[in-house]
């Protein structure tokens, strides 16, 4: 949007002005809708993680709620006690989950990538084929995997052994992990594909000229030629798998200590009617996943909107 | 995978007027924050008045509950009732309804309550009253009334009723030699041990229930605990957990996983996995609802038990065992403005006559106790002297204002003491404490 928002070649200072007002003008309903759906959602939610609810029962036995402004007790709440424990199972899973499934994809979807870039027969069935995981709603290929991991599933019987894939426990993360990397490592896979696809035939021609080997092209051409695509793509799927939710409440279901990460917590906690801790804790992933991709940002230069291709 | 963050936005605090925006989605919480969010008044006089209603109901797998409703708007042209179905998993429905509560909606007058909801709904004045002299309460099957109960008064009619029932191999059993289905957990262990001794009971595990982490592990621990004499609840609503009843009820399922006689895939079934299970005859005995009856009595091929099992009541410690119950009840939305048209629509589809009809097109047990001893009931439905019987026995889940979160807590200890990380001791003093804390 940047690129074509400045001043074109003929702009003289009354043009800008008259544009800017244009844009403005433009652009305000759009600002406007995203304030009501996302500006005001999230300064509810942070409103609502302030306030603290009490219950009790009168005589007839009907509920009589109370509620007041408790501060940050909701979030104090989040770390002490069982409610504590439980919460920093889930931050850890969904840590673990966000590390584990992005490293995986990242590797599988490069080499996908590569194959897919090679001249070769059948490489257009391949690309299709390999976007067809991409294309199926998560809780749907949720349910797939579920039923190959069942019991007396397809994976048990390749195993050859009964492994109860989606009972708690470390099998039930491997479970979640594969069925994420089935589903996602094909998104990156397209999105590197776009960025091989942009650098020149002749770099790798100068590179062969000069005697360069095919693991040396790799690491000093592809390699870094690929990087804003590839970044685009790994910061994608960090903030994705940070708010994984579907995948293993399907897979696996609500409540199991080994898979549940925050966004399970948080919709939990909301629908046993209790908005105050539920906010509290969507509103720390919120806050967890803007720090993350804050901090990607500014590590590894993730070059988003395409801001620095306009600044020069 | 969107997610969605919870926010609730407070209208009236006098009130006790809450608006929940979220997880309806951004659509719904922008339709709902120009349109102002529903209304703040109180209810009124005028809630008791009649017209046109709306029925909410689960979805209706069985096409027939169209067909009373078609024929109440025939015979009252001026109170016609329109079927809304809501998803088909109870979770969703229940999701739908607080909701539809929390914004104090007057979209849905006459409302489908699971047999648990009861004093939910009840204790968040959700539902009103129903008068019981209106509905014929003797008539009900005293089990299933009870759960529509909320400190003895009425809030939802029974209708949908049923409870666990135990399927068995009559093949099997008479193959070495037993004449009837086990009375008692010990007899159980024995046909088991008799039936492994035969050729043809080469592959068949002995017994299974619904023990995956899910509302099911509830219902199976609770008849656990009942079927040896114990109860999760005292009547006055505390947890009664560290009694010997429900340290035996447990042991029954943990040595059962222990010593092999529920197969260790057990620990993820819920009902279809063991249906499928008994179905295929790799089960002996198997712990499930009356919808299995229609689906293994199956000739077309896809059931290989066909003509070769029986039901009867679930068997207890010392004799025959108590199930929980399940079920489906009626209750008018303490938000509809027209109370009057929804009593009489819910008295109509209770009445013994209205049931009958139903009871003809589809096998869920219904509530009306008279249906149970009709003999072309009976010669349609053979298991009903089998249900009513276990019926009788059976027993409510526990009737908590704070039912999800019991139910979370029992799950989440039973299973714990399933798979090990916990003894029965330990399993069910936690259980104490977590119950103990939540019903205060």
């Amino acid at each position: 949007m940047t690129a074509y928002g400045g001043a074109g070649p003929l702009a003289g200072p009354a043009r800008r002005v008259g544009q800017g007002r244009l844009a403005v003008a433009l652009l305000s309903p759009t600002f406007a809708v995203l304030a009501v759906v996302i500006a005001f959602p999230i300064v509810a939610a942070v409103w609502d993680s302030l306030r603290v609810t009490t219950e009790g029962l009168n005589a007839d036995g009907l509920v009589v709620q109370g509620e007041r402004f408790g501060g940050l007790t909701n979030y104090t709440n989040l770390f002490s006690g069982a409610a504590g424990d439980r919460f920093r199972t889930a931050l850890g899973n969904t840590t673990f989950f966000t590390v584990t499934t992005v490293a995986i994809e990242t590797v599988l979807g490069l080499a996908m990538a590569l194959l897919m870039h090679r001249a070769f027969r059948g490489r257009a069935l391949f690309r299709a084929a390999v976007l067809v995981p991409w294309a199926i709603p998560t809780a749907i290929s949720a349910l797939l995997w579920r039923w190959i991991f069942a019991t007396d599933g397809v994976a048990n019987t390749i195993l050859g052994r009964q492994v109860l894939w989606t009972a708690d426990g470390i099998q039930a993360k491997f479970a979640v992990i594969i069925a994420d990397t089935w589903k996602t490592a094909p998104f990156v896979a397209l999105l590197v594909l776009a960025g091989l696809q942009v650098i020149p035939r002749e770099v790798y021609e100068a590179a062969s000229v000069d005697g360069a080997t095919g693991v040396r092209r790799f690491f000093r051409i592809t390699l870094p030629l690929v990087k804003p695509a590839l970044l685009v793509a790994v910061m994608f799927r960090m903030m994705d798998a940070l708010r994984m939710f579907d995948l293993p409440q399907v897979l696996v279901g609500a409540r199991e200590p080994a898979v549940e990460t925050l966004s399970q917590l948080a919709w939990d906690e909301a629908t046993n009617l209790r908005y105050g801790p539920a906010a509290a804790c969507a509103t720390l992933l919120f806050g967890y996943i803007a720090l993350a991709a804050y901090v990607f940002v500014r590590l590894l230069g993730a070059d988003l909107v395409g801001d620095r291709e306009a600044r020069r | 995978m969107t997610h969605r963050t919870p926010t609730r936005r407070g209208t009236s605090r006098t009130a006790g007027t809450r608006v929940l925006l979220a997880r309806t989605g951004t659509a719904l919480c922008l339709a709902l924050t120009l349109g102002g969010c529903g209304s703040d008044s109180e209810p009124t006089a005028t809630t008791d008045g009649r017209g046109e209603i709306t029925f909410a109901t689960g979805k209706d797998n069985t096409g027939q509950l169209q067909t009373l409703v078609d024929s109440w708007n025939s015979a009252h042209p001026d109170e016609r009732v329109r079927m809304v179905e809501l998803p088909e998993a109870a979770d969703q429905v229940r999701q739908m309804l607080v909701q539809n509560a929390q914004i104090k909606s007057k979209s849905y007058d006459v409302v489908t309550l699971d047999a648990v909801w009861t004093a939910e709904f009840a204790a968040r004045s959700w539902v009103v009253e129903l008068p019981k002299d209106k509905f014929d309460p003797a008539s009900f099957l005293a089990p299933a009334l009870e759960t529509g109960l909320y400190r003895d008064r009425l809030y939802a009619a029974p209708w949908l009723t049923g409870t666990g029932v135990l399927y068995y191999r009559t093949d099997l059993l008479a193959a070495a030699g037993i004449k009837e289905p086990p009375k008692t957990w010990a007899a159980l262990a024995d046909a088991c041990a008799a039936v492994a001794k035969l050729p043809a009971g080469k592959g068949v595990a002995c017994y299974a229930g619904q023990y995956d982490k899910y509302e099911g592990l509830t219902v199976n621990f609770s008849e656990a605990v009942q079927s040896a004499g114990g109860t999760v609840f005292d009547p006055a609503g505390k947890p009664q957990l560290t009694t010997p009843a429900v340290r035996e009820g447990l042991s029954f399922l943990v040595d059962g996983f222990k010593q092999g006689r529920i197969p260790s895939k057990g620990i993820t079934f819920k009902e279809e996995e063991g249906r499928r299970e008994f179905q295929e005859g790799r089960l002996l005995f198997h712990r499930n609802w009356a919808y299995v009856y229609a689906l293994a009595s199956a000739a077309d091929g896809s059931s290989k038990v066909n003509g070769r099992f029986d039901v009867a009541p679930l068997p207890g410690k010392d004799g025959l065992g108590s199930g929980t119950l399940g079920g489906n009840n009626l209750a008018v939305s303490a938000f509809s403005e027209r109370q009057a048209s929804a009593r009489d629509f819910i008295a109509y589809v209770t009445s013994l006559e209205t049931e009958r009809e139903y009871a003809k097109k589809q096998s869920f047990p219904l509530s009306r106790a008279a249906l149970y001893d009709d003999p072309e009931m009976l010669q349609r439905y053979p298991y009903l002297a089998v249900m009513k019987e276990a019926i009788g026995r059976a027993k409510p889940r526990p009737a908590a204002v704070r039912y999800g979160d019991v139910t979370a807590a029992i799950q989440d200890h039973v299973s714990a003491a399933l798979t090990g990380q916990k003894s029965v001791d330990q399993a069910t003093t936690d259980l104490q404490a977590a119950l103990a804390a939540l019903t205060g």
